[in-house]
């Protein structure tokens, strides 16, 4: 389970000027669990994903991963006990290829095969891509879809994912959705998705609001989402 | 040859036994072994030290192997070697240095290599540079290639210089005929107080004529590295030149393009980045459990390939 307790998260603005961006916030996910994180831009969700994985630092609080704090550890250490990320932006690298990254990835080596196999997960005709650069070449789709399998690669207890519906245009949403709701189908592992996305918000269990650094609602997916997509009441949480 | 002969020869030319086809070693100023075939002939030159290579026309899917290793602490050489290639071949030529430096003294190995290239030819040439040896002795080389590249020839050139190479200077020039093509990968790191500087100067001379440079390098620690490419447009072509580095540490790394268009329908392209490594490249590689310094091996790894 993890644990996010009384966490905040502090930037200099101009001038020297202390700006709260994640206020205080305390969370539980459980298990299992495919949670959807929404809310307004600007009001935290991609921070507090990077708190997570612990590519930005907290100013105060602490998260727990299965009772253990691991607010202190590294991105390495994250990774290792079974956290991933899925980058919104994902990276390009001069000389690295899919197949590399893939297989960094999956932690071992793997086969042509076997890396084939977790790219055309995510619609890609593998054949066509394995040998290739993991750099500009390749369109932001492209990359997006192959820092998914990345993900699909690692298969770890918790992942992450910031906004994975940004800039796959070209892709067919349907695929998106058909991605994450095989990986929670297995129920063996959790899973985080920061989404504006209606439908990635319908398959989800637990859907968790966050405006202006602070937990404006969580619940059922049941409860919750009708609130959102009611115009007058959803407002409420935008505002 | 002893074994850190034949270790040399492994890292610079992939030898583990004699090539196939055409091949002269030569190991601490001399000539060891050598094989001629009945297209490709090498000829010891009388008046000073090097080798003349002169492959006939026709001649295709052929190979020659040239290496050059010095483990004698202290020996400085100048070579000559000239290639002469007929018209109408398809060869690969492997040449490359190989220095290990267990002394005190200076070893040093500077080589000249004059490519004289026939029409509609296909030269691959593939040069690596490695040093070894825990001597105070420095290990020094300075490789020049000088290439007269036929009506429709093609060079490829790749040149690899990854380690061990305390200083070096290389200097390529070429002048390409009518519908010549010319393409230089080139892979360079360096680390510690090495120093290495690549100067390239492309006279596009004839019609329809093409040249690309591409050289990647890393400098790391307090190493320095200086990149000058000189492209001179002097009819109807293209040419284009790219520098890419990462720089590392207190190194310390200049590129200085020139691209100079003397006709109207040349067309010239410089592009030059140096650069850290990107800090998101290895927060992406440790979220997939990797530390940094693992991180980081892997991106300049992948760089260089």
């Amino acid at each position: 389970m993890l644990e996010l307790k009384d966490l905040s998260f502090q930037v200099s603005d101009t001038g020297n000027a202390k700006k709260e961006i994640i206020k205080g916030i305390n969370l539980q996910l459980k298990d299992h669990t495919f949670t959807a994180i929404t809310g307004p831009n600007g009001g935290g969700k991609s921070t507090l994903a990077k708190l997570i994985m612990g590519m930005e630092q907290p100013t105060g609080g602490q998260i727990l991963w299965n009772g253990q704090d691991i607010t202190e550890l590294s991105v390495t250490e994250r990774a290792k006990l079974g956290i991933s990320f899925a980058f919104q932006q994902p990276v390009r690298f001069k000389g690295i290829k899919v197949k590399d990254l893939i297989t960094l990835a999956a932690g071992e080596k793997i086969s042509t095969a076997n890396a084939c196999e977790f790219l055309s997960k995510v619609g890609l005709c593998a054949r066509d891509y394995v040998n290739r650069d993991v750099d500009g070449s390749l369109s932001g789709g492209e990359l997006k879809r192959i820092e998914i399998a990345t993900i699909i690669a690692r298969n770890t207890p918790l992942s992450v994912f910031d906004e994975p519906e940004a800039g796959i245009d070209l892709w067919s949403f349907s695929n998106l959705i058909k991605v994450f709701e095989e990986m929670h189908e297995k129920r063996e592992n959790s899973l985080i998705i920061i989404s504006h996305q209606e439908r990635i918000l319908n398959i989800a269990d637990e859907i968790v609001v966050i405006a202006d650094g602070t937990v404006k609602a969580q619940g059922a997916r049941e409860d919750i989402l009708p609130e959102l997509l009611s115009g007058s009441s959803g407002c409420k949480y935008y505002q | 040859m002893d074994q850190i002969q034949k270790t040399l020869l492994e890292e610079i030319a992939g030898l583990h036994e004699v090539p196939a086809g055409a091949y002269n070693i030569r190991a601490n100023g001399q000539s060891v072994s050598r094989n001629v075939t009945a297209n490709i002939d090498i000829v010891t030159k009388e008046d000073k030290q090097g080798i003349d290579i002169i492959i006939k026309p026709g001649t295709k899917k052929e190979s020659v192997h040239i290496p050059v290793v010095l483990s004698q602490s202290g020996l400085k050489e100048m070579v000559y070697n000239d290639f002469f290639v007929g018209d109408d071949c398809d060869v690969t030529i492997v040449a490359g240095c190989g220095i290990h430096n267990g002394g005190d003294e200076t070893s040093k190995h500077d080589g000249i290599h004059s490519f004289f290239i026939g029409k509609n030819s296909h030269v691959r040439y593939v040069e690596k540079h490695y040093g070894s040896g825990d001597g105070k002795g420095k290990r020094i080389m300075n490789p020049e290639t000088v290439v007269e590249l036929g009506e429709n020839s093609f060079m490829e050139m790749e040149t690899v210089q990854i380690r061990g190479v305390d200083s070096t200077n290389r200097s390529t020039s070429a002048t390409l005929a009518d519908g010549a093509k010319l393409v230089i990968t080139e892979r360079l790191m360096t680390h510690g107080t090495q120093n290495a500087e690549s100067h390239f100067k492309v006279d596009l001379n004839g019609e329809g004529s093409s040249a690309n440079l591409i050289s990647r390098s890393v400098a790391k620690e307090d190493s320095t590295q200086l990149f000058v490419s000189e492209i001179n447009g002097n009819n109807k072509c293209a040419g284009h030149s790219e520098c890419d580095a990462i720089i590392m540490d207190n190194a310390k790394i200049g590129a200085v393009p020139k691209i100079t268009a003397n006709h109207l329908d040349a067309a010239l392209i410089h592009e030059a980045a140096i650069g850290k490594i990107a800090g998101e490249q290895i927060t992406k590689l440790m979220t997939l459990g990797l530390t940094e310094a693992e991180a980081e091996e892997q991106i300049v790894n992948g760089f260089l390939r």
